[in-house]
């Protein structure tokens, strides 16, 4: 039972950090049909905007009023790169065949990584460290140190920062989806582009608002991920890209509930795994397999996801 | 007076293929004119092509006195022009209010409400159900929706593509009949339909389409009675 509850919270936990990214899939193909498979470099970089935020500006100083002016760097970084992405590379191939932007998202998720790993540490003016191997993540206080104990489980503290991200995080993307003007223009895209434009939507901008949205939540993330492991390095958003990629699919890709209901359902399912799955194929090692094991699951028998509906109203 | 809306010479091609062919006609203010002819004569791709969803290969388009031509679609309902296209293209999964109000969104005066008063008093079961998802709905109260949503953005020039595809008999005529009632509340209307009989009855000024140019035009009567009209779509002999 215990190692349930352990389990339970790991889960939710690596979940909470999926769901993050995941929404920045499913917001974006719901508005273009594009998997951006850069996206979980924007989450790589909103880790180092918030280490270079620190770096520039609060260099050894770990009280927590210095965490949101970090999460504020990141989402700027994150976003401005999400934006320019978008606009230098997928807007002039939007009428191209899809294969086209498919590869290009790729190559600017290798281009990105590269990036970071040659150049962070030639950035003129500042000393920023090499990130050619990991780099030590700002431990801020109340966030990190000592876990909280309930019974015999073991809570940590960026582990309740990661869940807390997602709850405000949710709960924001739910008031801006439903409640405002854009979020209202931005269904309309999803559902019927060339309708939207008849109703004075301007779908360029919805197209660069959803990018925005998408980093936001990735950038939130990558801040979330540095504190819980303590270190970042330029491929971190490789493998957290994919499984948050898997999470988005696993939900009902297009589907904004879907990424988190799906990036909370792969995070239990690999923390059970792990925990529950005997022998030769249990234990931490073999998570990854059983997390893609899923994917191809769900692909077979529910190819629209759990909360996926998307297919129906494509006349 | 200059027409309200001045097409000239309008040509419109998909890749090599030329849908229209040159066309011109105009509208005046407070007429309803209407576009009838077969299926692929050109009719929906002139009216997406006036709205800015599509661009013409040559020739102009203007409106209210301003070329229109390259004004991009989504800067063209703020004019006064609304299209409600072909097959209806509600936003099936947002509620039948939310469609409304996406109608209303270019504006940004504060009379939306009385306007959304306005629709549900046109059409009273949209009110009935404005909370509904509009995917949910009937042909029939799916053209209400879009018609209601397109009067959402106050246009003065309305377009109507095939409002009546696909209705049962009454309620085809529910729907002719509020073109008139929009007609006599002031908004001027270019109607495209197949049933050419119905449009021709209300039209006061109708242009045959086919294959992409204007074979025949006149007052809506001279086309009930030319007896090339009533041979080709009236489906007499």
């Amino acid at each position: 039972m215990d190692a349930f509850a352990q389990q339970l919270v790991n889960g939710l936990t690596l979940g909470s950090l999926y769901a993050l990214i995941a929404v920045g899939y499913t917001v974006v193909y719901g508005i273009v049909q594009l998997i951006n498979f850069a996206h979980g470099e924007i989450f790589m970089i909103g880790a180092f905007g918030a280490l270079s935020t620190w770096l520039i500006f609060f260099d050894g100083n770990l009280a927590l009023w210095v965490l949101p002016l970090m999460i504020l760097g990141a989402v700027i970084a994150s976003v401005t790169t999400a934006v320019l992405m978008e606009r230098i590379a997928y807007r002039p191939l939007r009428h191209a065949p899809r294969l086209a932007p498919l590869i290009t998202a790729i190559g600017i998720s290798i281009f990105l990584q590269e990036a970071v790993r040659l150049f962070y540490d030639e950035v003129p003016f500042f000393d920023f460290p090499d990130a050619k191997q990991r780099v030590p993540f700002p431990q801020i206080e109340v966030v990190t140190g000592p876990a909280f104990q309930l019974g015999n489980v073991t809570i940590q503290r960026s582990a309740l920062f990661t869940i807390g991200c997602l709850v405000m995080c949710s709960a924001g993307l739910w008031y801006f989806v439903n409640r405002t003007r854009t979020g209202k223009g931005m269904q309309a895209v999803s559902q019927d582009p060339d309708t939207a434009r008849l109703m004075g939507i301007n779908v360029d901008r919805i197209i660069v608002v959803a990018f925005a949205v998408g980093a936001t939540l990735a950038a939130v993330a990558g801040v979330a991920q540095g504190l819980q492991v303590t270190n970042i390095n330029f491929r971190m958003g490789f493998l957290a890209g994919l499984k948050a990629f898997t999470a988005a699919v696993l939900g009902g890709i297009g589907n904004v509930w879907g990424a988190v209901v799906g990036g909370l359902t792969l995070g239990l399912v690999e923390a059970m795994a792990v925990q529950f799955i005997p022998g030769t194929f249990g234990g931490s090692p073999w998570k990854d397999v059983w997390a893609f094991a899923l994917l191809i699951i769900v692909l077979v028998f529910r190819p629209q996801g759990i909360l996926g509906a998307k297919v129906v109203d494509r006349a | 007076m200059s027409p309200m809306l001045e097409v000239k010479d309008l040509e419109v091609a998909y890749g090599k293929i030329r849908a229209v062919k040159g066309i011109s006609f105009d509208v005046n203010e407070g007429e309803v004119v209407t576009l009838i002819g077969t299926n692929g004569a050109g009719k929906t791709t002139t009216l997406r092509t006036i709205s800015g969803l599509l661009r013409p290969s040559s020739g102009s388009i203007r409106f209210k006195d301003q070329d229109i031509t390259t004004v991009p679609a989504h800067d063209i309902v703020q004019l006064g022009l609304a299209h409600s296209p072909e097959g209806r293209r509600i936003f099936p999964r947002l509620s039948v209010q939310e469609n409304l109000l996406l109608g209303a969104f270019a504006r940004k005066d504060k009379e939306v409400t009385n306007d959304l008063q306005a629709a549900y008093a046109l059409f009273p079961i949209l009110e009935e159900r404005r909370n509904q998802p509009a995917g949910t709905f009937s042909g029939g109260e799916q053209q209400m929706l879009a018609m209601g949503r397109a009067m959402m953005s106050r246009p003065q020039l309305l377009m109507l593509d095939e409002p009546s595809m696909g209705l049962s008999p009454l309620m085809m005529k529910r729907i002719m009949t509020t073109v008139t009632t929009l007609q006599q509340q002031g908004t001027t209307i270019l109607l495209v339909e197949q049933n050419a009989q119905a449009a021709l009855k209300r039209a006061t000024k109708g242009y045959v389409l086919e294959v992409g140019s204007i074979v025949l035009s006149g007052t809506g009567a001279e086309l009930l009675s030319s007896d090339d009209v009533r041979k080709a779509y009236l489906g007499e002999s």
